[in-house]
């Protein structure tokens, strides 16, 4: 029998979600999640000190849990990975703690790694190893980075990110100003599959002339909110009538059609064939479609993960230890610092 | 067979402690109020290594609950639950503040009640009021509840102890001097508490509620803190 592959433990407490997961190889056994969004949506938004507190009561329970679904204990366990940013530092720092101690009562080595690099190294469990290069497109509710991946374990170039509001945070963002509830993305998509995405001519930020030279690949997403607010201010003072599936088909338009642009001109000028799309945001039906139109016309393979493991999870994290175990990567020290604005291009901590 | 106790708090600071049947081993302090999560399970390896003590040959662990600000006080928590399910072990909660209490008694034999006034930032201190008493576990006990609150100018004779007393020194007149927190006695309260069958529970004492501003587009605001028992009879 030939030696099987090590078993990693991934710990995933960056924002709401405490998840944990156990996966050897690229074969993933368990995946278990425990969220706190519903404690947020009276709030109309995440607040960080209830995330931490949740995080805090559920660590231990989700650890057990995925450990008896994965027909695995502890000792079986060959490293421990941690997302050790970027995040909510409250957060970061309960994982991060109990990780450290689980590597050290274990004899493991730990390894505290980038939440959003997993965002795209989670799609190796789903497709298969991936190609020697390729772009991640990581959108989410606190993300909207364009990555240039050589190797997921060892050499990632950020080409650009969102230089104000993240892509799912405008949504959810228009969801409010639509009085939809908490949080907005779904909703917003939702309905704005029943309105013209051609209705209202919604600016797209960072897209022409001088901007466009200056930021290529970066996303700007509080203009084209700020826009939608004027739109139905206008409608208000004005007294007229509007339809809400209009401004949300044109608003989803206005997104997918910044994101797919700037990706697919990323892939022409790194001559780059595949596009894994990931993070929470990735579910969003208009960037999905548009996605696969446009990389179809232009040959470029799309590769999205199945949604439950485009929201945060312990899977990216352990396929990211796993990759990182693979590639023979030095582990991190225990005294790792959380660092809230992780760089893009750290996918772990160095030793 | 013997005890082998770690004992871990970030109340202030990080503190750790290997205790074998009531015998320090060796201890580690780091007062850095922020970086809690960078420096626990690192003091725990430094203790371990010191004491010649493999982590399977620990017994059990004992964690401070606070109260204490938040952030800090989870990585003691998580660290010690984890480290607990990692080899297997019972893992017993002693508040922070009972072991600021237990120090003040073993440094003053004639010392018969002590209050305990701990930094809680915002101008705050966290406070709780103790009696020595032979006959419970830890030689100790807590008189009415943590309370977290303004530094009171009537904390009155009750000599004190704590980070809050440096902090405010015009409200707590009368201090017992030269104690500061002791992770071995975490350990010894907790484990006497264990054995006694007496409740340990891992709970984090916040005091406070979850400070809800600055969220963006946070509407509904929480109902106001209700004030504990302690600070009413204030």
């Amino acid at each position: 029998m030939a030696v099987s592959e090590p078993l990693v433990l991934g710990i995933e407490s960056t924002c709401d979600e405490t998840g944990v997961a156990l996966v050897r190889g690229r074969e993933l056994l368990a995946d278990v999640t425990a969220s706190s969004m519903d404690e947020h949506a009276r709030f109309g938004g995440i607040v960080p000190e209830v995330a931490s507190r949740a995080h805090l009561e559920a660590l231990r329970p989700t650890i057990t849990a995925a450990l008896d679904a994965a027909g695995v204990t502890l000792a079986d366990v060959d490293a421990v990975a941690v997302a050790s940013g970027p995040g909510l530092v409250g957060s970061l720092t309960v994982g991060t703690a109990g990780a450290k101690a689980l590597a050290l009562g274990l004899g493991v080595p730990l390894y505290g790694v980038n939440h959003v690099i997993g965002h795209a190294a989670v799609d190796e469990l789903v497709h298969g190893p991936f190609p020697e290069r390729f772009l991640a497109l990581v959108v989410s509710g606190g993300h909207s980075s364009l990555l240039l991946v050589n190797d997921v374990a060892t050499d990632v170039v950020e080409l650009g990110q969102t230089l104000d509001d993240a892509a799912g945070e405008a949504f959810d963002k228009v969801g409010r100003l639509l009085g939809l509830p908490y949080p907005g993305g779904p909703h917003v998509d939702r309905l704005a599959r029943q309105g013209d995405p051609a209705a209202i001519a919604f600016p797209r930020g960072l897209s022409k002339g001088r901007e466009l030279a200056r930021h290529p690949y970066d996303f700007s997403f509080s203009g084209l909110k700020t826009a939608v607010a004027r739109y139905l201010e206008g409608r208000a003072d004005a007294g007229e009538e509007y339809s809400p599936a209009d401004v949300a088909a044109s608003f989803s338009e206005a997104v997918a059609d910044v994101l797919v642009t700037k990706t697919l001109r990323a892939c022409a000028e790194h001559d780059v064939r595949t596009l894994v799309i990931g993070g929470g945001f990735s579910a969003n039906s208009r960037l999905r479609e548009l996605a696969a139109e446009r990389c179809a016309a232009a040959g470029v393979e799309v590769r999205i993960p199945p949604i439950r493991y485009c929201t945060d999870n312990g899977a990216m994290i352990a396929a990211l230890g796993s990759a990182l175990v693979r590639a023979g990567v030095a582990p991190s020290p225990l005294d790792l610092a959380v660092d809230s604005s992780m760089a893009l291009s750290l996918v772990s901590v160095p030793a | 067979m013997s005890d082998v106790i770690l004992a871990l708090d970030t109340s202030s600071g990080t503190r750790t402690a290997l205790v074998r049947d009531g015998r320090v081993l060796a201890t580690r302090t780091q007062l850095d109020a922020r970086a809690h999560a960078e420096h626990a399970t690192p003091l725990v390896a430094e203790v371990l290594t010191e004491a010649g003590i493999a982590v399977g040959d620990l017994t059990g662990i004992v964690v401070g609950t606070g109260p204490a600000p938040f952030t800090g006080l989870r990585v003691g928590l998580a660290t010690a639950q984890l480290l607990a399910l990692a080899v297997d072990l019972p893992v017993w909660g002693v508040p922070s503040l009972d072991a600021w209490a237990a120090g003040a008694f073993a440094a003053d034999p004639g010392l018969e009640e002590v209050l305990v006034a701990t930094d809680a930032r915002r101008r705050e201190v966290y406070e709780a009021r103790y009696v020595r008493d032979p006959g419970a576990p830890g030689g100790l006990r807590r008189v009415g509840d943590f309370a977290v609150h303004r530094p009171d100018p009537v904390a009155g004779p009750v000599p004190a102890v704590g980070t809050g007393t440096t902090l405010y020194p015009e409200a707590y007149p009368v201090v017992v001097a030269a104690v500061d927190l002791d992770p071995g006695r975490l350990a010894d309260i907790g484990l006497a508490r264990a054995r006694a069958g007496e409740p340990v529970p891992l709970t984090p004492l916040y005091l406070r509620r979850p400070d809800v501003h600055g969220v963006p587009g946070g509407r509904e605001p929480l109902a106001p803190t209700t004030p504990t028992p302690a600070a009413e009879e204030r």
